[in-house]
């Protein structure tokens, strides 16, 4: 297909029209972010001010971030299980995935098979006895327990191992040949050459976890220990009728992950297609 | 004798040294991958593989949480034919199977966006990142927006409503009768960026020189959809299908942070109405038979989709 003028036309319009579906696919995410500028009164007048009159923007994160509302600690609680849990599960996942594609050792195919249909049990169907197995040895309303479930997820080494599969046999054969074992074939030849799968990978995890509500939900009890979508919740219960400052807690919950987003776009985007995940 | 046997015993090892060298490498190997393996398969028996034999042991108990291990009576098959009789569960079935409508509608939705993006847009990535946006964004801090935005009286949604025309617009979710459209097309909303990303990987996979055959021949676009594009992309749309119904499956967020099920159930799916078994009335035999129902389902659908798979999809 050339691209002559009249296709370049075209092409402009379909773009342009594409633009306002696109703006008006992410209305609500506007409208949240212009809510968490207003002042209370203002939020609901109508037509809908897309440019506030009165700013409010600093009094109300300021109020979300450092009242009495203890915003900063569910911030850093969701920041510390998404961190540890997402190299955990980096760790765990690239370790299996090597055993899997590079190590031929007797009963690997089998135990593949029943890790495969692990996969496909649903994350609900097993809440209970893991609820009841948490409490009995000391994990539950901790946030190891919390950062385990995410841990040992079958779904990265599913990822990695497709990438691990194509590393050239002779790489790992060279390195035995100079006297490398196992360990150090991994760490020093094999990983390397995968990270860009595994960085796509954190990316993935890092947002599931980030996002995660049904297992903090189960797991964990003391406010303390809350992570931010269980936060989000109870501020939501908690100021009622003040939407301009749950809209500032919606924000500040969603921006980084949009931020993390902006920047691994490419991976991310690439991965999800690559593997057809979802978590 | 015994000389003989010791040299009979030395010659056989010297022979055999090759395959016994070989047999130690293969230790060696067996040594390491279980090595490998091991964190991922340990975790994975304790934390998955005990759990769903569990579930599918206490699926035919009665027990209460609060009773303790003695408490537990075994019934049988009585949870299940109790189930079948129980309105509240046959509701939440009925409301997933109804919720199944939003995969056909997600799926022509991002079909149709990948084939603009894909081939007739400019600045593809703005609109890859703006369409994606919902999918990676914390689903309690949307659903919270949305809540917002479909408030009956003063809502947003409802004030537009009503300034184009309609004087009675709809109570959104607090209406038993368009609670779970709300929730529906939240749920479009939400998915329409993953689906959109797999097509477009899907498109992409397409050869070219099949439109540049068609275009020779003087075919217009929507033959080249009818008799290209779409069949081509049908092992996508077939993958995502699957994906998509196991995913409504598992639909949990958004019911339980906007509606806990209600208005009057209208709402209640299979896992909230789970959720709300297990852990707020505390029956935990009778909940681990939803369980039950709900892992089937899905295991179901899976050996269907396999099946499928070996027969249809050819690459």
């Amino acid at each position: 297909m050339e691209e002559t003028a009249g296709f370049q036309w075209r092409k402009a319009i379909t773009t342009f029209i594409m633009f306002i579906i696109s703006v008006i696919f992410l209305l609500p995410f506007l409208w949240m972010l212009v809510t968490s500028f207003k002042v209370e009164s203002e939020v609901f007048t109508y037509p809908i001010q897309w440019i506030p009159k009165h700013w409010n923007a600093i009094e109300n994160y300021r109020e979300v971030w450092a009242g009495d509302y203890n915003f900063y600690l569910y911030y850093w609680n969701s920041i510390k299980v998404a961190v540890i849990t997402t190299v955990l599960s980096c760790l765990v996942s690239a370790l299996a995935a090597y055993g899997f594609s590079k190590i031929k050792f007797a009963g690997s195919e089998a135990i593949f098979l029943v890790i495969l249909i692990t996969y496909m049990i649903p994350a609900q169907a097993i809440l209970v006895p893991q609820f009841i197995l948490y409490r009995n040895i000391g994990l539950f309303d901790k946030h190891l327990g919390l950062i385990l479930l995410g841990a040992f997820s079958v779904l990265g080494t599913f990822m990695l191992r497709q990438f691990f599969m194509g590393i050239h046999q002779e790489f790992i054969e060279s390195g035995k040949i100079d006297g490398a074992n196992h360990p150090r074939i991994f760490f020093s030849i094999a990983l390397p050459l995968v990270k860009p799968a595994v960085a796509t990978y954190a990316i993935l995890r890092f947002i599931w976890t980030w996002n995660d509500y049904q297992s903090p939900l189960i797991f964990l009890r003391s406010d303390k220990l809350f992570t931010l979508p269980l936060a989000m919740q109870k501020f939501t219960s908690m100021s009622g009728e003040f939407y301009s400052l749950i809209m500032a807690a919606a924000v500040s919950s969603i921006l980084p992950l949009v931020i993390v987003f902006i920047i691994g776009q490419k991976s991310v985007i690439e991965g999800i297609a690559l593997g057809g995940v979802k978590g | 004798m015994a000389q003989n046997v010791q040299t009979l015993g030395q010659r056989s090892s010297a022979e055999s040294k090759p395959k016994r060298k070989k047999n130690t490498l293969q230790r060696e190997e067996n040594m390491w991958g279980y090595v490998f393996i091991s964190p991922m398969l340990i975790g994975v028996c304790i934390l998955v593989l005990i759990p769903i034999i569990a579930t599918l042991v206490l699926s035919f108990a009665d027990w209460n949480f609060v009773q303790g291990w003695n408490g537990i009576k075994w019934v049988g098959f009585g949870n299940f034919s109790r189930l079948l009789k129980d309105s509240d569960f046959l509701q939440s079935v009925r409301n997933n199977i109804v919720f199944l409508l939003t995969v056909p509608i997600y799926m022509l939705i991002s079909m149709i966006l990948a084939i603009l993006i894909d081939r007739h847009v400019y600045f593809k990535a703005y609109f890859k990142v703006a369409y994606f946006m919902p999918y990676i964004s914390m689903i309690v801090a949307v659903a919270v927006v949305w809540m917002v935005l479909f408030q009956p009286s003063y809502g947003p949604i409802n004030e537009f409503l009503k300034s184009i025309g309609i004087a009675n617009p709809p109570g959104w979710i607090a209406d038993p009768h368009y609670a779970l459209v709300s929730i529906m097309m939240i749920s479009v909303w939400i998915s329409i960026g993953f689906n959109m990303i797999i097509y477009i990987a899907g498109l992409q996979s397409i050869p070219r020189d099949l439109y540049e055959a068609a275009d020779i021949d003087g075919a217009n676009g929507w033959n080249k959809f009818r008799n290209i594009t779409f069949p081509m992309l049908s092992p996508t749309s077939f993958f995502l299908l699957v994906t998509g119904i196991i995913s409504t499956f598992k639909i949990f967020d958004i019911v339980a942070v906007m509606t806990q099920g209600g208005p009057m159930g209208s709402t209640n799916m299979m896992v909230y109405y789970f959720y709300d078994t297990a852990f707020i009335n505390l029956k935990v035999g009778y909940a681990s038979s939803i369980a039950t129902v709900l892992f089937l389902f899905v295991m179901l659908i899976t050996l269907v989709q396999w099946i499928a798979q070996k027969k249809w999809v050819n690459y």
